[in-house]
């Protein structure tokens, strides 16, 4: 739902979703658990699986660019642990 | 000389680490993690535990507290600071130690005696233990897994920031003694100035006889013995 702010600006709310991967080289034993366990099952399709964890960060801005620069800066001040991760911006949609 | 042990909410080795520190001739107290002053104290301790529940990564919402700005600050001035388990977790992610830890190769929480062979005794940790190589010295940790870049593990390494490592009996650092797949049999490393040490098994819970070791005292004592000695 927008709104207008003290100042008159009308503040949209976006979702951001990020993504935080382990980097290439760190090793992921939880993914190859579910890796051997695929293969167990049947799954020969499967060559390999990483998990990774999916945030739904929700922001008030009044335009789409400033939230996205503001959950650049939570991922890198909080999110990720840049020795081991990394992480990307799946998606910004307006929402209610 | 004095030496401060801090409680995060979370913190469960607080108590056990100011027992064992009490008995080594320190005047122990306390800090609160909302603290942003350590007050008179010689030698920081950062307990193990769960702190903030582990949320979001070992250590992750430790680093943010009062409290640790002044750790920061005090181990930028030479300060004595020592982190185990959770503790060495969270200095890593305030970026006062190197690299960062990854869930147990194994998957599996373990709870185990283990022996660590002292590969650096010119640390305050180490330099007043003088008989033997080889501490006797339990985990129980489920991110125990020391990792960093190649370049990283190289300075580590040839820095002599490599404290203690995962042995046998011996000493002989030899993989199948590895509990957790750390890099190298990593059990514990420094800071480059080595006032900063980080270690995942628990000195506290190996200080008394009766409890199957004494050996995690001797480092203790060791600290102890180089305050006084410095100061």
């Amino acid at each position: 739902m927008s709104k207008l702010s003290s100042q008159g600006i009308k503040m949209m709310k976006y979702r951001i979703e990020i993504v935080v991967r382990r980097k290439s080289g760190v090793a992921d034993p939880e993914g190859n658990t579910i890796n051997d366990a695929l293969r167990r099952l049947g799954h020969n399709e499967v060559s390999s699986v990483r998990v990774a964890k999916l945030f739904d960060i929700f922001v008030k801005s009044d335009d789409a660019f400033k939230a996205r620069d503001a959950a650049v800066k939570i991922a890198q001040e909080v999110l990720v642990n840049p020795v081991i991760e990394n992480f990307e911006i799946l998606d910004i949609e307006e929402v209610q | 000389m004095n030496a401060g042990v801090v409680i995060f909410p979370g913190s469960n080795c607080d108590r056990d680490t100011y027992w064992a520190l009490s008995h080594t001739g320190l005047n122990v107290s306390y800090l609160w993690h909302e603290d942003s002053e350590l007050g008179d104290v010689d030698f920081v301790i950062l307990p193990g535990g769960f702190s903030y529940g582990d949320y979001l990564r070992t250590g992750a919402f430790a680093r943010f507290s009062p409290v640790m700005r002044a750790v920061s600050d005090f181990a930028g001035k030479g300060g004595i600071v020592l982190g185990i388990c959770n503790g060495f977790q969270i200095l890593q992610e305030a970026g006062l130690l190197p690299g960062a830890m990854l869930p147990n190769k194994s998957l599996r929480f373990i709870c185990d005696w283990t022996y660590i062979s002292i590969e650096n005794r010119n640390s305050p940790f180490t330099s007043n233990i003088r008989d033997g190589n080889v501490l006797k010295i339990p985990i129980a940790h489920f991110e125990g897994n020391f990792f960093c870049d190649d370049e990283n593990l190289e300075r580590i390494e040839s820095n002599g920031q490599v404290v203690f490592r995962y042995s046998d009996e011996s000493g002989d650092v030899i993989l199948s003694r590895n509990p957790n797949g750390s890099l190298n049999n990593i059990a514990g490393i420094s800071n480059e100035r080595g006032n900063v040490l980080g270690m995942m098994p628990h000195p506290e819970r190996a200080s008394e006889e009766i409890l199957g070791s004494d050996d995690g005292k001797r480092i203790f004592k060791s600290v102890a013995e180089w305050l006084t000695g410095n100061s």
